[in-house]
């Protein structure tokens, strides 16, 4: 169970972001979360859109580089101690953790955790298996 | 007082010198036509024999020899010697990926060596100097070269090579160096690391040659002022020899090309024809003692101007200015040669689109060279390491390919100018020619 999502790269320099997020805008793109991974010269920017086909013709359109990526959402209850309890399934399955970011919504007590992680499948399976909830594409819509 | 290593031909009158080089050519023409067979096909093509060329007058018949016959003719098509009597190889850039071998029987190591030694007396040199050669070993000529001058003048020489400032510096001092042979941008390096370490009153140098590069003469200005030296020019190309070719004396005003070896002539790089002295074209060089890799009317793709003007150290060989320029987009980068077209033969061989720009700056005296290149949706991907990754693999390709570490700068799809469809491909912010 995953949900898709979009990498653009983007060059370091000013102004950059603020032309991307002015397309986003100009399309009524909403964005469900946001993370930016930067290197001296270039940055690589993860969202996470209600719509994905439409934001990546948007985007192509645009002439962004762009590339959607399966990564797994889970739901956890936000209070302190459950990120470890996930990450801690993970790592004694032996998964490796690519990168996360997180995200809250409207409804309250719960926060989002986006995982990129070496296996998809077999995270889910383990995570399911611990009664921990993720949610998919679908589900991100309805937030 | 001026110090001469062969003062017999290096002062020699004008009518000495063309009497040698009429006699030096005829013999070179025959030696060639007689061992090479693509010098023998490419003279046939153009119609003329060994018998038409019976003095320097009648060289403009010969045909031109490029570094694309160079590349044609890899490795041995231009060897006239048996391989058995060769003793060393070097190497500089081809225009792509094959680069350029230049073979020397131990009678050619031996002149180009005399070529360097009378560079190192003309800067003051003796057997009492220390000879400090911050160039490069290996296949680049620039190392061996003065290292040979430098035997052949009696000096004690130190093989530095090139980098490790510190231990550089640290030699200098202690080793009591007097004459530094290296690219004028690692000289001012040195200078500026001398001094910020206060170093100036432990170093004993007089004199500097510098050359692989170009430079200009507040460069000179400021490494004579930072280093306390005189700073001579010299030039040269692994085609004709290495360094030494031609090289600056006391007057400091244009480079005495070595005439008892190699005929120079300035040329219109568009329509061929040669131009009168004084005129500003292409340089092409004519050796005419060399033995294993004599090249004929070779074109440097250097523009300079030839003058004939009595010189105050006595010296009767022609005088090149710096060079000006080039007829091709060849850069200089760190004194290594490089050609855009070896840069795109790595883009395209790893997958990247032809849309690149190369960056040359100098910064704190070192050139920098960067080359942007579009993204593409192949090469991208979530992932950072996974990016960092193709981005080393080209680097790496750059290195191999060029011999010099060149940045990567990974750019946004369009954003290369383009003027008339084709991107603008070099940018040189050095300034080097005046």
């Amino acid at each position: 169970m995953t949900v898709q999502q979009i990498s653009v790269f983007l060059e370091n320099r000013p102004g950059g972001l603020a032309e991307f997020t002015k397309v986003l805008s100009e399309n009524n793109i909403d964005m469900r979360a946001m993370c930016i991974a930067e290197t001296p010269d270039f940055g690589i920017l993860r969202i996470i859109v209600d719509d994905v086909y439409n934001t990546m013709c948007t985007m192509k359109e645009a002439g962004y580089i762009c590339s959607v990526t399966k990564v797994l959402a889970v739901e956890i209850p936000d209070k302190p101690g459950s990120l470890l309890r996930t990450l801690t399934v993970l790592g004694e399955s032996n998964i490796n953790l690519e990168y996360s970011y997180a995200f809250t919504t409207r409804k309250k007590d719960v926060a989002y955790m986006i995982l990129r992680v070496n296996d998809n499948e077999r995270a889910t399976e383990v995570l399911t298996e611990h009664g921990i909830k993720l949610v998919d594409q679908d589900g991100i819509s309805r937030l | 007082m001026e110090h001469y290593y062969q003062p017999e031909i290096e002062c020699a009158s004008r009518e000495d010198i063309l009497k040698l080089q009429n006699e030096r050519l005829v013999k070179q023409v025959k030696h060639v036509y007689d061992n090479v067979p693509y010098y023998r096909k490419k003279m046939e093509e153009a119609g003329v024999s060994p018998e038409d060329i019976r003095s320097v007058e009648d060289l403009h018949k010969l045909p031109f020899i490029t570094k694309d016959d160079l590349r044609d003719a890899y490795p041995y098509g231009l060897l006239a010697v048996p391989l058995k009597d060769c003793v060393r190889i070097q190497s500089t850039s081809g225009t792509t990926g094959r680069r350029v071998v230049a073979f020397y029987t131990q009678h050619d190591i031996d002149l180009w060596d005399d070529c360097c030694a009378r560079a190192i007396m003309a800067a003051g040199g003796t057997d009492e100097d220390v000879v400090h050669v911050s160039y490069g070993y290996g296949l680049f000529t620039g190392g061996p070269g003065l290292n040979g001058g430098s035997h052949k003048v009696g000096s004690l020489t130190l093989p530095m090579s090139s980098g490790n400032t510190d231990r550089q510096i640290q030699f200098m001092c202690d080793l009591g160096s007097t004459i530094l042979c290296c690219t004028p941008s690692y000289a001012a390096y040195l200078g500026e690391t001398i001094n910020e370490k206060g170093l100036k009153d432990k170093i004993r140098l007089k004199a500097g040659i510098f050359g692989a590069e170009a430079w200009t003469e507040e460069m000179r200005r400021d490494i004579e002022k930072s280093l306390g030296i005189k700073a001579y020019d010299i030039y040269g190309l692994t085609e004709i020899s290495g360094p030494g070719v031609s090289f600056e004396c006391s007057e400091q005003t244009g480079m005495h090309i070595n005439e008892d070896h190699f005929i120079a002539e300035i040329i219109n790089p568009k329509t061929g024809e040669v131009l009168p002295e004084g005129e500003k074209g292409e340089l092409v060089f004519t050796s005419i003692t060399k033995q294993a890799f004599p090249l004929l009317r070779y074109r440097t793709r250097d523009i300079c101007v030839l003058t004939r003007k009595k010189c105050s150290c006595g010296r009767t060989h022609v005088k090149m200015t710096k060079p000006m320029g080039r007829s091709d987009d060849m850069l200089i980068i760190k004194g290594v040669n490089v050609f855009p077209s070896q840069i795109e033969t790595v883009l395209l061989n790893k997958g990247y689109a032809a849309n690149y720009q190369i960056i040359v700056d100098r910064i704190n005296n070192s050139d920098t060279l960067e080359v942007q290149v579009e993204m593409t949706s192949e090469m991208f991907s979530d992932s950072v390491s996974e990016v960092s990754r193709k981005e080393k693999v080209l680097v790496d390709a750059l290195k191999s390919m060029l011999g010099i570490y060149a940045k990567v700068k990974l750019v946004a799809p369009k954003s290369i100018t383009r003027s008339e469809g084709k991107a603008v491909r070099i940018i040189d912010k050095r300034n080097l020619y005046q």
